[in-house]
C-alpha cells in the first residue's frame, strides 16, 4: 500500500519546480493518495521475467544522415523569447552552482 | 602518515559531426550567438529529435580505440532536471546501456605503461552556454551549444597522481585526434576533463571521501588542480579533520581549488529510456566494418615509426603526440627524404619556424615535397645544412621550391675546383701569417683559411672541398 | 431548396467544389457563418482564422479555375486541435503558460492537410494540454455537448468533436493518448479514430505522452475519415518512431461487407461496469454486423483490469519530462520580476499550469523518482507488455475487436471535476488500444434514452486500418442508424 505523505509531495514538487500551497498540498496529497492506491492494482500481478515494454512498434537505428538543414531566423528566435536583447534570450541572474 | 591518491576522471568530448546530434542545425556554436538553433534544439513544443548515425558511429569508433565492448543493443535515456542552459529542462543521454563500456587505454608514465580501465562511453547531447556577462542581474543564454553532440567518456578509479591524469588525458586526446571525431580543443571547450578525487592511507583499501573538481581549461590545469587538491586533502587528514563530498573549481590565477558547490544536494535525475528515439542496434556486421575503417591508432604508429623509419622512442613519441606532424613527417618521407633526417628538421627547425611565425602544420606554406626536396639539396652536397637553415624561412615566406630558390639566389655551392683554388691561392698570399704556422704544424691554421674561404663565399664553397683544397694549396 | 453546405459531408463537398457547382470561397463562408451561429453555445472554437481562411479558399478556387488538381480535400474547411502547431494563429494548448504563442514551423499534419487542398477554420478546444476527458480543463473555455449544452463533449479533443457534430467544420483533427479521439467522438456523435502509432507523424503535435499519442480525424461518416487518414498517414523522417510503411488507399475498404470477418467480443469489457443502455445498443450493433457475414467469437484480454493503472503511469512519467520545456525562457508567457531560475520556474508553472496537468506532472515526477522507478514505471512498462500480448493472443482468434467506446454516455458539466480518479476510469475502454498501440474507431451506434450518442468502438490489428475501416463502415451503411443533426443545435441548423 502506498501512502504518499505531504513531505513527498513537497519533494516530487520541487523537482517539478512547482509551488503549491498548503490547501493544494493537502488537498494534492489526498487525490494523489488515492490514484496511487488504484494504481497499486498492478502488484497484484506476477511480472516476473516479463520484458518491459519500450516501444510499441520494433523499430532500431532510426537515423538521420549528418547535414545541415536551415537554422531558425534569428528574429524569429528572439520574438518568440519572454525576454531577450536582441542576441541572447535572457533569465534571472544563474549563479555558479544553482 | 602517507596517502594515496584515487583519481577517476569524465571527459566530454564534443564530436565533430556536421549537424548536431538530433537536428540539421550546425555543429559550429561560435556563429553568433542564437544564429545555429532551430525548433528542435530549442525545445519547441511539437518538435521530435531524429539521431545523427554518424555521432553514433564516432562514438563507437572512440569505443573501439578505448578496447571497450560496443553493446549490441543500447538505448537513449531522458535525464530530467532543471536548468536554463537545457532546453528541454531534460537531456537525452543513455543511462544503464552505454553504447560503449569496460574498455582501457594504456599510458606511459616515467617510462612505465599503466593500464587505466574506461567504465564506460555513452553519447548525450551538450547544453546551451550561459553568459554571465550581462549588465544588470540577469544572465544570456547562447543556444548555439545546444544539442552539440557530446561522448562522456568515464575511467574506472584507477589513477595515482595528477601525472598520471595527464598522461591519460594526452593519451585521450591522441586518440581522438587520430580518429578524427572531436576538434579537442580545450580552450574552446570541445574536450572538458573533470576529476574525481579521494585519498586513502598508503596500503588501505576503502575509498575516502571524494571531491570532483571541474571548470578547468587546459590539460597542465588539470593536472595542477589535481596536484593541489591532493595536498589540500591531505592537510586536512594530517590535522584529523575530514574532507567534504563538494565539487570544485580551479582557480587557475591563485592556483588553488574552490568550493562551488557544498554537498552536493542529492540528485534525482529520474531517467527513464527516452520514447522519442528507437534503441540503437550495432551488429558485429557495422562494428567490423567500424573497426576495418579505423586510421592506425597513435600507439601503433610510434612502434612502426620506430622500426620502418629507425626513430628512436623519444622522438617517435614526440611526432606521433600530435597526428597532424606524424603526417607531415610520413608524407616527407614517402616524398624521399631519410626518415631521421626528416625528424629531425620538423622537430627542429621547422617548428622553431612555426613557433616564430604562429603557424600551424596544418597550414604549413612548406610542403612535405619542398621539405624532402631540401633534404635531397644537402645530401648531395647542393647546399650546406647552413644554408638549409637560411634557406627554410624563404620556403615559408614565398612557398617556392627549394631548388628554384637556390638557382634564383644563386645559393647553390661552390664544387668548382678551379674556382675556389684560386681563391686559396689569393688567401694564403694575403695572410703569409698563417700560412707560417701552418707549416710549423699548426692544424688550428687551416680552420682559419677555410673560414676565410666560406666567408668570401657568404657560405656557398664546398666545406669539404674547401678544407681539402686549402691542404694540398698550404702543403704545396 | 438544397441541402446548406455545412450539412454535407467532406467527400460530397468536396466533389461539389471539384465540379464547380459550390466554391472553395461559398463553402468557407457557409461554415464560418454557421461557426458564428452556434459557436456562442457549443464553444469549440479557440480561435477563428476567418480572413486566412477565406483567402486559401480564394486561392484553392483560383487553382481549380486554371484546371490545377487542388488535391483530394480540395476546398474542404476543417479545424485543428490547439496541440498542432501551426505558423497561422497561435499554438496554445489550451493552457495560460502558451497563451499567444506562435508556432515558427508547421505540423507535419498541417503541411499534409494544407497540401491536400484543405481549408483551416481555426483552433478548438481542448483539456490543457489533452489532459483530460471533458474538454473542463481548457484555460480558455468549457465546450458544450451539441447534443445537450448541460453535458460535457468529453475530451480531451472535446472542441473537435463537438465542431465536426455541430458542422461547425466537415472534418476535424485531434490527439487520442488514451482516448482523447474516440471517447468526445461517441460523447458528440460522430466518427473519430486513432490510426496505429506510428502511421500519422507526432511532428508538430505538442507531447503529452510520447508513446501513446497518436493524431487522428473526427469526420462524420466512416469515408470521410478513410479520406482524411489517407492524407495524414505516412513515413516521416522528422519523427524516429514513425512507421516506414506503404500507406493503401482506405477508401478501398468501405466495401459494406464483413463476409467472413471474425468479429472478437472481449468478455472482460462487458461487465456489470457498462450501463445497460450502451450495452445493449452494442449488443444490437454486433447484430448489424453479423446480418452482414460477420463472424462473432467471444475472445479475451485478460489484462483489461489493469489498463488504466498502467495508462496512468506511463502517461504521467512522460508527460512529467514532455512538460518541464514549459518555462518560460525560450517562449511562452514567463512569471514577471523573478529573481532565480528556480523562482522563475515556480512562477511560471505554478501560475500557467492549471490544476490537472500540475496533478499529472506531480504524479509522473513521483513513479519515476528515486526508489519508486521500478516498483511503479517497470511495472507499468512490463504490464504494457502483457496488455500487448493480450491483443496479439486475441487478433490470433479475430480479425477486428468490437466494444463499447465509453461505459456511459457523456456526463454533466461538473459532475465528476472534483474527482479525478473517477474522470480516468470514463476511458476505461479506450486506453487499451493506446497502450498496445493498435488502430481504434468510435462511430455513433445511436442514442440513448436521454438523447445522447453511443459510441461503437472497433480495435484492429497494428497498421489494418483498413480492416477497421471496413467493418465500421459496413455497420455504418447497414444499421440505418443516422443521428442527424445535434438536437441543441438543431435550431440554427434548419
Ligand atoms: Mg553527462
Ligand atoms: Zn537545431
Amino acid at each position: 500500500m502506498s501512502t504518499i505523505t505531504e513531505k513527498d509531495v513537497e519533494y516530487i514538487a520541487n523537482l517539478a519546480q512547482l509551488t503549491l500551497d498548503d490547501s493544494l498540498k493537502a488537498r494534492l496529497v489526498g487525490e494523489l493518495g488515492n490514484i496511487l492506491d488504484y494504481i497499486d492494482k498492478l502488484n497484484e500481478l506476477d511480472t516476473d521475467g516479463v520484458e518491459p515494454m519500450m516501444h510499441v512498434q520494433p523499430l532500431t537505428n532510426v537515423f538521420r544522415d549528418d547535414e545541415i538543414a536551415p537554422s531558425l531566423p534569428r528574429e524569429r528566435v528572439m520574438e518568440a523569447a519572454p525576454k531577450h536583447d536582441g542576441e541572447y534570450i535572457l533569465v534571472p541572474q544563474i549563479l555558479e552552482g544553482d | 602518515m602517507t596517502y594515496e591518491p584515487v583519481i577517476g576522471m569524465e571527459v566530454h568530448v564534443e564530436l565533430s559531426t556536421q549537424s548536431k546530434v538530433f537536428c540539421g542545425c550546425s555543429n559550429d556554436f561560435h556563429a553568433p550567438a542564437n544564429s545555429n538553433v532551430c525548433p528542435v534544439c530549442l525545445g519547441m513544443p511539437g518538435v521530435l529529435p531524429v539521431l545523427n548515425g554518424r555521432a553514433v558511429e564516432y562514438s563507437v569508433l572512440v569505443g573501439l580505440a578505448l578496447n571497450c565492448t560496443i553493446s549490441r543493443w543500447s538505448k537513449m535515456d531522458r535525464k530530467n532536471y532543471f536548468y536554463p542552459d537545457l532546453a528541454k529542462n531534460y537531456q537525452i543521454s543513455q543511462y544503464d546501456l552505454p553504447l560503449c563500456h569496460d574498455g582501457f587505454i594504456d599510458i606511459e608514465v616515467d617510462g612505465k605503461t599503466k593500464r587505466i580501465g574506461i567504465t564506460r562511453a555513452h553519447l548525450e547531447e551538450d547544453t546551451a552556454r550561459n553568459s554571465h556577462t550581462v549588465a544588470g542581474r540577469e544572465s544570456g543564454v547562447d543556444f548555439n551549444r545546444c544539442g552539440v553532440p557530446l561522448l562522456e567518456i568515464v575511467t574506472e578509479p584507477d589513477i595515482r597522481s595528477a601525472d598520471e591524469a595527464y598522461a591519460y588525458l594526452s593519451s585521450l586526446k591522441q586518440i581522438l585526434q587520430y580518429l578524427d571525431v572531436s576538434d579537442c580543443n580545450m580552450e574552446e571547450g570541445s574536450i572538458r576533463a573533470e576529476a574525481n578525487i579521494s585519498i586513502r592511507p598508503t596500503g588501505t583499501e576503502p575509498f575516502g571521501t571524494k571531491t570532483e573538481v571541474k571548470n578547468v581549461a587546459s590539460f597542465s590545469g588539470t593536472q595542477k588542480a589535481i596536484e593541489y587538491e591532493i595536498k589540500r586533502q591531505t592537510k586536512i587528514l594530517d590535522d584529523g579533520g575530514t574532507v567534504d563530498q563538494v565539487t570544485m573549481g580551479w582557480d587557475a590565477d591563485r592556483g588553488v581549488t574552490v568550493t562551488q558547490r557544498s554537498k552536493e544536494s542529492a540528485h534525482d535525475y529520474r531517467y527513464f529510456p527516452e520514447p522519442d528515439l528507437t534503441p540503437i542496434v550495432v551488429d558485429e556486421a557495422w562494428e567490423t566494418r567500424l573497426r576495418k575503417s579505423m586510421p592506425e591508432l597513435p600507439q601503433v604508429r610510434r612502434a612502426r615509426f620506430m622500426e620502418e623509419h629507425g626513430l628512436s622512442e623519444y622522438d617517435a613519441s614526440i611526432l606521433i603526440a600530435d597526428k597532424a606532424a606524424a603526417d607531415y613527417f610520413e608524407q616527407t618521407v614517402s616524398a624521399g627524404a631519410p626518415g631521421k633526417l626528416a625528424a629531425n628538421w620538423i622537430m627542429g627547425d621547422l617548428q622553431a619556424l612555426m613557433t616564430e611565425k604562429q603557424g600551424t602544420i596544418n597550414a604549413l606554406p612548406i610542403t612535405p615535397g619542398h621539405l624532402a626536396e631540401m633534404i635531397g639539396l644537402i645530401e648531395d652536397g647542393s647546399i650546406s645544412g647552413k644554408i638549409a637553415k637560411d634557406l627554410l624561412p624563404e620556403m615559408y615566406d614565398s612557398e617556392k621550391a627549394p631548388g628554384d630558390l637556390v638557382k634564383e639566389k644563386g645559393l647553390a655551392q661552390i664544387s668548382d675546383t678551379s674556382v675556389l683554388e684560386q681563391m686559396g691561392a689569393d688567401l694564403i698570399e694575403a695572410n703569409p701569417g698563417p700560412a707560417e704556422d701552418f707549416r710549423n704544424g699548426s692544424e688550428r691554421a687551416i680552420g682559419f683559411f677555410v673560414g676565410q674561404m666560406m666567408k668570401a663565399t657568404k657560405g656557398q664553397a664546398n666545406p669539404k672541398l674547401a678544407n681539402e683544397i686549402m691542404r694540398k694549396l698550404l702543403q704545396q | 431548396m438544397s441541402e446548406p453546405i455545412h450539412l454535407k459531408s467532406a467527400h460530397s463537398l468536396r466533389d461539389a467544389i471539384r465540379a464547380k457547382e459550390i466554391s472553395a470561397r461559398e463553402a468557407a463562408e457557409a461554415y464560418l457563418d454557421h461557426i458564428d451561429a452556434v459557436d456562442g453555445d457549443v464553444r469549440a472554437y479557440t480561435d477563428v482564422w476567418r480572413e486566412p481562411a477565406l483567402a486559401r479558399a480564394d486561392a484553392i478556387d483560383s487553382q481549380l479555375a486554371k484546371g490545377e488538381d487542388a488535391g483530394p480535400l480540395a476546398g474542404v474547411p476543417i479545424g485543428l486541435k490547439d496541440l498542432i502547431c501551426t505558423t497561422e494563429g497561435t499554438t496554445a494548448c489550451c493552457s495560460e503558460l502558451l497563451k499567444g504563442f506562435r508556432s515558427p514551423y508547421d505540423a507535419t499534419v498541417a503541411e499534409k492537410l494544407y497540401a491536400a487542398g484543405t481549408v483551416v477554420l481555426g483552433k478548438l478546444n481542448m483539456d490543457e494540454f489533452a489532459m483530460g476527458s471533458s474538454t473542463e480543463n481548457s484555460s480558455v473555455v468549457t465546450t458544450r455537448n451539441p447534443w445537450n449544452l448541460d453535458c460535457v463533449p468529453g475530451g480531451s479533443s472535446g472542441g473537435s468533436a463537438a465542431a465536426v457534430s455541430a458542422h461547425e467544420c466537415a472534418i476535424s483533427l485531434g490527439s487520442d493518448t488514451g482516448g482523447s479521439i474516440r471517447q468526445p467522438a461517441a460523447c458528440c456523435g460522430c466518427v473519430g479514430m486513432k490510426p496505429t502509432y506510428g502511421r500519422v507523424s507526432r511532428y508538430g503535435l505538442v507531447a503529452f505522452a510520447s508513446s501513446l499519442d497518436q493524431i487522428g480525424p473526427f469526420s462524420r461518416d466512416v469515408e470521410d475519415c478513410a479520406l482524411t487518414l489517407n492524407t495524414i498517414c505516412g513515413h516521416d523522417r522528422r519523427d524516429s518512431t514513425s512507421a516506414n510503411l506503404e500507406v493503401p488507399d482506405f477508401t478501398t475498404s468501405l466495401t459494406g461487407d464483413v463476409k467472413g470477418v471474425r468479429v472478437g467480443l472481449p468478455k472482460e469489457y462487458f461487465t456489470d461496469a457498462l450501463g445497460v443502455e450502451i450495452r445493449a445498443k452494442i449488443d444490437s450493433a454486433v447484430k448489424v454486423l453479423e446480418s452482414c457475414g460477420a463472424e462473432v467469437v467471444e475472445v479475451s484480454l485478460p489484462h483489461t483490469e489493469y489498463a488504466v493503472a498502467t495508462y496512468y503511469i506511463i502517461c504521467t512519467a512522460e508527460a512529467s519530462a514532455n512538460l518541464a520545456r514549459f518555462d518560460g525562457v525560450r517562449y511562452g508567457n514567463r512569471a514577471p520580476d523573478t529573481q532565480s531560475p528556480e523562482e522563475m520556474y515556480k512562477k511560471t508553472k505554478s501560475a500557467g499550469f492549471g490544476a490537472e496537468v500540475q496533478r499529472r506532472i506531480l504524479l509522473g515526477t513521483y513513479v519515476l523518482s528515486s526508489g519508486y522507478y521500478d516498483a511503479y514505471y517497470l511495472k507499468a512498462q512490463k504490464v504494457r507488455t502483457l496488455i500487448k500480448q493480450d491483443f496479439d493472443a486475441a487478433f490470433e482468434k479475430c480479425d477486428v475487436i468490437v466494444t463499447p467506446t465509453t461505459p456511459t454516455p457523456a456526463f454533466r458539466i461538473g459532475e465528476k471535476s472534483d474527482d479525478p480518479l473517477s474522470m480516468y476510469l470514463s476511458d476505461i475502454y479506450t486506453i487499451s488500444a493506446n497502450l498496445g498501440g493498435n488502430p481504434a474507431i468510435s462511430l455513433p451506434c445511436g442514442l440513448t434514452e436521454s438523447g445522447l450518442p453511443a459510441g461503437l468502438q472497433i480495435i484492429g490489428r497494428p497498421f489494418e486500418e483498413g480492416a477497421v475501416l471496413q467493418s465500421a463502415y459496413a455497420f455504418e451503411q447497414n444499421s440505418g442508424i443516422d443521428l442527424g443533426v445535434p438536437t441543441a443545435i438543431a435550431e440554427s441548423v434548419s
